[in-house]
């Protein structure tokens, strides 16, 4: 075991850093297609988030925040609720809160169903970051644990 | 069904396991496999949307578990109270078995569901929303509050996470 660098072993680093983009993209996929195909904002945003997760576990977390550090995941996080709260609003203009006022659009389109693929997004944004920040928080209690007792 | 039946077994097993295993670190595996017989459960009864959320979900909490217990290997008190736990635990069986007999006579049988509301959404979803994913559709369509509330709820789990854990609040 190699104790210098941070991060797991070299077995580990690669098989990350092969799989990490594709896991990126599943969640990415997840999210877009949620209105057609089973998943949606919330799967997939926790798939983005293990994305990230994963390079945090296998490079250290200097590696993962070189990616996204806390400033971006509390304004993504900020952005997914505010994008939300103001679709619900836009409905509220034309209608009722939460009216589906976009186009719907021909089924088994990407872009159909009027305002619900935006929504997924929203709500992508605002997991995804969230449970990176929860993960984030536990480590970071872990590593500040382990310089008290030295 | 017998296919769902075998991976009920599977999961009590692994729970059994999760529960008796002397190493914490093989206890957490164990709940993991858990958690995937839940998302098989779910896929077999054809809701995949469930099943990822499940998986997804599982393997998340499987992580922070792992991380939180890998350096450390506490072992388990087994010592103590076992006897006030034991009663303590037959009691709450019998009660909870005797209400959920009079409850699960009441239920519909498995497999045939009551489908008052549900049809609706089945009959009319496309229609009216669009969108070919039918549980996507009343997530955000139609139980679209139900969602921003669910939104609030992991707003309020970062925020609370953040003032347990900062540092100013972990000073004796």
């Amino acid at each position: 075991m190699n104790t210098q660098e941070p991060g797991m072993t070299l077995i580990v680093k690669t098989i990350t850093r092969l799989t990490v983009g594709l896991i990126l993209l599943f969640g990415i996929y997840i999210v877009s297609h949620g209105h057609i195909s089973p998943g949606g904002g919330f799967a997939g945003g926790v798939i983005i988030a293990l994305s990230f997760i994963h390079i945090m576990l296998a490079f250290g977390k200097e590696a993962a925040f070189k990616r996204i550090n806390q400033k971006a995941a509390s304004f993504f996080e900020s952005l997914g609720a505010i994008m939300f709260l103001t679709i619900a609003i836009l409905g509220m203009v034309s209608g009722y809160f939460f009216l589906n006022f976009g186009m719907k659009g021909e089924p088994f389109e990407l872009f159909s169903a009027g305002t619900m693929p935006l929504s997924n997004i929203a709500i992508a944004f605002k997991v995804g970051s969230g449970l990176f920040m929860i993960v984030v928080i536990l480590v970071l209690l872990k590593i500040d644990k382990k310089e008290e007792e030295k | 069904m017998l296919e769902l039946q075998i991976l009920l077994i599977f999961m009590i097993i692994g729970a059994l396991i999760a529960v008796k295993a002397k190493d914490l670190l093989s206890s957490v595996i164990a709940l993991g496999t858990v958690g995937l017989g839940l998302s098989l459960a779910f896929l077999i009864l054809k809701a995949p949307d469930l099943a990822i959320a499940q998986l997804v979900v599982e393997i998340l909490c499987v992580i922070i578990l792992i991380r939180a217990t890998i350096k450390k290997d506490l072992p388990f008190s087994t010592s103590g109270r076992w006897f006030f736990n034991t009663i303590v635990t037959f009691v709450f069986l019998i009660v909870f078995l005797s209400f959920a007999y009079f409850c699960i006579k009441d239920l519909p049988q498995f497999g045939k569901p009551i489908m008052k509301v549900s049809q609706f959404f089945l009959n009319q979803g496309l229609r009216q929303t669009g969108a070919t994913n039918l549980v996507s559709s009343v997530v955000l369509d139609y139980r679209a509050y139900d969602t921003l509330g669910e939104a609030t709820i992991l707003f309020t789990a970062v925020v609370a996470v953040l003032a347990v854990m900062r540092r100013a609040g972990r000073k004796k």
